[in-house]
């Protein structure tokens, strides 16, 4: 059985002026995943993410958290919901204690003790006391993550936790993304542009371009299906292209691209493929296998970057 | 509600800027106040020099009250900009620091924070009007000591020794009233933009152009001035007549109310549909 669906948007749009910022965005996400949501820069991740969290007023559509919706009962839908939202900006002239004892006068019922736990928990206990402008990036990062936990949300919003990173504070951000869920039951929406880090950390995804939709569901079934793109770089190209035409078994498709072969393919097969074009004496100089959904989203990344 | 003011009490008063204003209320009143004891009562004599053939003047009249009342009047002018200092920073500053990302996404409603904002302003106007009050009045005492308040103001009046102190009093209670509707315009323009300079020029802009309009001699103006906020910046100054005008005070107060009332519900209408987009 599925389990229980604890934030909803239906048909979520935000329009400036005439251009829709996002359009259309159903998302679905349910208790206990790590949600990736995925898609390049200016796709209109923040934005709804954003909307999630009450910053931006919607357009159109409606959110619903913990059955709450967010327009009619903006408390009750976020009383159990904690986040981060871009950069993480604090009153740079208080300590990192006073910040977060200010952010849980907001909640209320937070103590001494919990910030002092949730401070040990990023990794800034003995920081605590310090003025958070003497931080760095990094240090305001776990910060940001540390005032997401504050209140001990079920559901924690993280919107480009790992961005300015080193790879060291990635892994142990993403690390801790993993702890929260597996340890303290918390169900994660990790907002990224790196399809790794939420092939790494998520079990759902979905993915925005251009402010829409483009696809949505299990990481597992969308990164990990049979149907595989496997680049090969190989000499003489009409022996490369006969071994293909009588692997019709297993080779769906075969397109040439830039200098490269794009096979879609079974993945199971590529070694006996391999094995068959070595045996009709084909030079094979590289394979590298790219799965479907990570050429597409190099593609939308790509032509993101290109505008 | 409480924890919401606190919060934004210790926001407020562990930032510097918040004692801009009093650090420079601590640095001009003495040296106005110490000038006019130098000067020694020039000031007082070239007032009343022409009074002199008709009235016999007794006693100490340039004394710490007429100072006081002095430094009053001429420093009202500028207060308003030391409130802005603090009052326009109020929405914008959380704007310019990014904050509103922290705060907003609470499940506690922007009514309610923008209520614990402007309790805070009131606070802080209440607390900067009266520190005003004891630097002033205080050290004008100190210097100069105590005696009648001789006022220029519908004739010559000289309010006794004994009759002084409860009008100053009267007169820093009043004063609250216009500094909370400057204070108000500047919580409103902070609602607009994303940094703490704007609400401060456009406030002072307006109370300039109001000011200007207010004290033009012309009879284009005359009935429509007595609408406009700035010509009720000085009811304080009713304090000091005999007897007290106790029905144009109310009038003043009444009017000041009128524009802090449409600033803030104005605050209201643009920071809870204001897209946080910092």
């Amino acid at each position: 059985m599925a389990a229980e669906v604890i934030l909803s948007t239906r048909d979520l749009g935000k329009r400036y002026k005439a251009r829709w910022a996002v359009r259309h965005v159903n998302l679905e996400v349910r208790r206990g995943d790590i949600f990736g949501f995925l898609g390049p820069n200016g796709a209109g991740k923040s934005t709804s993410i954003r909307m999630i969290l009450s910053l931006v007023r919607p357009t159109e559509g409606e959110i619903t958290i913990f059955g709450h919706s967010l327009r009619s009962h903006r408390g009750l839908a976020l009383r159990r919901v904690g986040g981060i939202v871009e950069k993480p900006d604090f009153y740079l002239y208080l300590s990192a204690i006073r910040n977060l004892e200010l952010v849980g006068a907001l909640t209320g019922g937070v103590t001494p003790s919990r910030i002092g736990e949730v401070l040990h928990m990023v990794g800034l206990g003995e920081r605590g006391r310090d003025t958070v402008k003497t931080y760095s990036h990094g240090m305001k990062q776990r910060l940001g993550i540390a005032q997401a936990l504050l209140s001990d949300p079920d559901l924690v919003v993280l919107d480009e936790p790992t961005n300015g990173l080193d790879p060291q504070g990635m892994k142990e951000v993403r690390e801790l993304i993993r702890t929260l869920a597996k340890d303290h039951q918390k169900t994660i929406i990790l907002s990224s542009h790196l399809l790794h880090e939420v092939e790494q950390v998520a079990n759902r995804m979905a993915v925005i371009s251009n402010g829409e939709l483009v696809v949505q569901g299990g990481v597992e079934e969308l990164l990990h299906g049979t149907e595989t793109v496997v680049s090969f770089r190989a000499s003489p190209k009409r022996s490369f292209l006969a071994v293909c035409k009588k692997a019709r078994g297993f080779v769906e498709k075969v397109v040439e691209q830039d200098g490269a072969f794009r096979v879609t393919m079974n993945a199971g097969y590529v070694p006996e493929l391999l094995r068959r074009l070595v045996n009709a004496r084909v030079e094979v100089t590289s394979v590298e296998p790219r799965r479907s959904l990570e050429e597409f989203f190099l593609s939308i990344t790509e032509s993101a970057q290109v505008r | 509600m409480g924890r919401l003011v606190w919060s934004e009490i210790v926001k407020t008063f562990l930032k510097k800027r918040t004692y801009l204003g009093f650090l420079i209320v601590l640095l001009v009143i003495p040296i106005v106040e110490w000038a006019f004891k130098v000067e020694g009562g020039r000031f007082l004599r070239a007032a009343t020099r022409n009074l002199a053939a008709d009235f016999l003047v007794l006693g100490n009249l340039f004394n710490g009250w007429f100072v006081s009342y002095q430094v009053m009047n001429v420093l009202w002018i500028h207060v308003p900009l030391l409130i802005t200092f603090v009052a326009g920073d109020m929405l914008a500053g959380e704007a310019t620091a990014g904050t509103y990302r922290l705060i907003l996404i609470r499940p506690v409603s922007r009514t309610r924070i923008l209520v614990a904002k402007y309790m805070t302003t009131v606070l802080y106007v209440v607390l900067f009007v009266a520190f005003l009050g004891v630097v002033s009045v205080g050290l004008a005492i100190v210097l100069l000591g105590t005696g009648d308040l001789l006022i220029f103001s519908r004739g010559i009046l000289v309010l006794p020794e004994a009759d002084v102190a409860w009008r100053f009093i009267l007169a820093y209670i009043l004063a609250v009233a216009p500094m909370m509707t400057i204070a108000s315009i500047a919580f409103f323009t902070s609602s607009f933009v994303e940094n703490a300079i704007g609400p401060i020029v456009a406030t002072m802009g307006i109370v300039i152009v109001l000011t200007i309009i207010t004290v033009l001699p012309v009879e284009a103006f005359n009935t429509s001035r007595t609408y406009l906020f700035t010509y009720h910046l000085i009811v304080w100054q009713k304090a000091f007549l005999d007897p007290i005008p106790w029905s144009e005070i109310v009038l003043s107060l009444t009017n000041l109310a009128v524009y802090s009332c449409a600033a803030v519900t104005g605050t209201w209408f643009v920071f809870t549909r204001k897209d946080i987009l910092s």
